[in-house]
């Protein structure tokens, strides 16, 4: 009986133990800064939505093409930025992370995941779209998805950055970055970009563009601090 | 039951030869220079094939009428059932031919003919499940497509390749097709997947994608409007949605719409 409890304690002590890495990004330290880009950024074309009015509509001012966000200073936006190396391996988040097909658009443009961690997909539109994230680690599926349909849920179960289109509105397209730990964010259209949490330790910090690449640092977290980090892509203007 | 029958066909036919005749349902208001020739064919072939029509279910109404509530033999065709499915047969058959060898004369007209040497080129591509029209931009020359180089997310819907290809960089890739009045346009048509079709009403253009084949197709509009170009090929689950508009603009406008797009 003794034994038993023991065990029940032991147990629950490791349950909890096994649920300090989900809450790391209270506490720890923070690396932050921003990505620029160098070199001539190519020109966004606009997409032309008109044969689907009822996302036309939802628009007041014309939609980019969002494969390179630049702004003023050479600032770059919808950069992943996330921790390829070091740490202990962070535990997958419980919450989903959400993908909508709003407008004809992929919001967000680029969604960064942990892999294993839940992914929902939405369509609010009122047409049908036909999702078809084309990965080549993990299996590859395409969903039709109607108005008013529930949303899709999946899991991808390897690190892969998956480019998203859809089978019906040519234009719509996005990312899923499927990474190995839950430390990531993308950068805002300023640049900015912030990761918090960081236990104490060495760690490399990738940056990665779907059209200029990735750029790789290494930085040191002692406590608390928040550690200043920049990035600097290579643009290539076609 | 048979003067019944005979007064339901006699009413069917001529309320159907009715809706053609008052163009109930009918194609929209021709625009374009040689529209006419093609709806001149199609009110030859309604006249020849309605009259027949017409014509075939009285004599029917009149045959039911005339054998109505009488017994005994019936009267058999001269010569038996053979002769009369040969007659039958030789009759529609020239019917048939007689219509391909007329239509095909005034399709051939317009399709084989080549285009005027002033036309505007517009290059087309069909995909599931929408349409891009590409004009040459200020140098007048196209870049050459490459397949492979096809990057959607990126909007290279032609697989240009600005970096190598100085032709290319300023190509005007449009998803509406905007053409200028009273000009005459050729399209050259290439499908980047599975069949599609191209069909303008107001144009009285209609014409399919071949996967592998340029099909080169032409037409001037004649009067300024905004309409729909549609697919008209079955062409997979979006088939519904694969459509775009069709803007003919003045002369200045369309000038002024080609300066904006190059701009961009």
């Amino acid at each position: 009986m003794h034994m038993k409890i023991a065990a029940s304690v032991a147990m629950c002590a490791l349950a909890t133990m096994a649920l300090v890495p989900s809450t790391h990004h209270s506490a720890g330290g923070t690396v932050a800064g921003k990505v620029t880009y160098t070199g001539t950024a190519p020109k966004m074309k606009q997409i032309d939505m008109a044969k689907e009015p009822s996302c036309a509509k939802q628009h007041a001012t014309p939609v980019m093409n969002e494969s390179v966000v630049a702004g003023e200073g050479n600032t770059l936006g919808d950069v992943v930025v996330y921790i390829s190396a070091g740490g202990a391996p962070s535990a997958v988040p419980s919450t989903p992370v959400t993908f909508e097909q709003k407008g004809c658009q992929y919001l967000p443009h680029v969604l960064p995941m942990q892999a294993g961690q839940q992914l929902e997909i939405k369509n609010d539109d009122q047409t049908s779209h036909n999702i078809h994230p084309m990965s080549q680690v993990n299996p590859e599926w395409n969903k039709s998805q109607p108005p008013g349909a529930p949303p899709i849920q999946t899991t991808y179960a390897k690190p892969e950055f998956i480019p998203v289109k859809c089978n019906v509105h040519p234009w719509m397209h996005g990312y899923f970055a499927v990474l190995n730990t839950s430390h990531s964010t993308v950068s805002g259209s300023n640049g900015t970009y912030s990761l918090s949490g960081l236990p104490p330790g060495k760690y490399t910090v990738t940056a990665w563009q779907e059209r200029f690449g990735t750029q790789s640092q290494e930085v040191t977290i002692a406590g608390s601090e928040t550690a200043k980090l920049d990035f600097s892509l290579k643009a290539t203007e076609y | 039951m048979g003067k019944l029958f005979a007064a339901a066909v006699t009413v069917i036919a001529l309320v159907s030869a009715g809706v053609f005749i008052s163009h109930t349902w009918w194609l929209p208001p021709d625009l374009s220079v040689l529209g006419i020739k093609i709806d001149d064919q199609i009110f030859e072939t309604m006249i020849f094939t309605g009259t027949l029509f017409v014509a075939a279910q009285l004599a029917l109404a009149a045959f039911v009428l005339q054998s109505s509530g009488r017994t005994g033999e019936i009267k058999l065709f001269p010569g038996g059932p053979m002769p009369m499915v040969v007659l039958a047969t030789v009759i529609v058959g020239l019917e048939v031919l007689s219509l391909v060898f007329v239509g095909t004369k005034v399709w051939a007209k317009i399709f084989l003919a080549p285009a005027e040497a002033n036309a505007v080129h517009i290059d087309v591509q069909a995909g599931q499940f929408a349409f891009y029209f590409r004009y040459p931009g200020p140098d007048g020359k196209f870049g050459v497509p490459h397949p492979e180089k096809i990057d959607e997310g990126n909007s290279n819907f032609f697989g240009l390749d600005p970096k190598n290809d100085t032709a290319a960089r300023d190509d005007i890739v449009s998803a509406s097709l905007v053409v200028p009045v009273n000009q005459p346009i050729l399209l050259t048509m290439h499908s980047k997947d599975v069949g599609h079709s191209l069909f303008i009403p107001e144009m009285r253009l209609q014409q399919d994608f071949v996967p592998g084949l340029i099909i080169p197709v032409h037409f001037t509009a004649t009067g300024l409007t905004k309409t729909e170009v549609v697919c008209t090929q079955l062409c997979g689950l979006g088939h519904y949605n694969m459509r775009a508009y069709v803007q003919v603009l003045s002369k200045e406008d369309y000038a002024k719409w080609l300066t904006d797009q190059a701009s961009q």
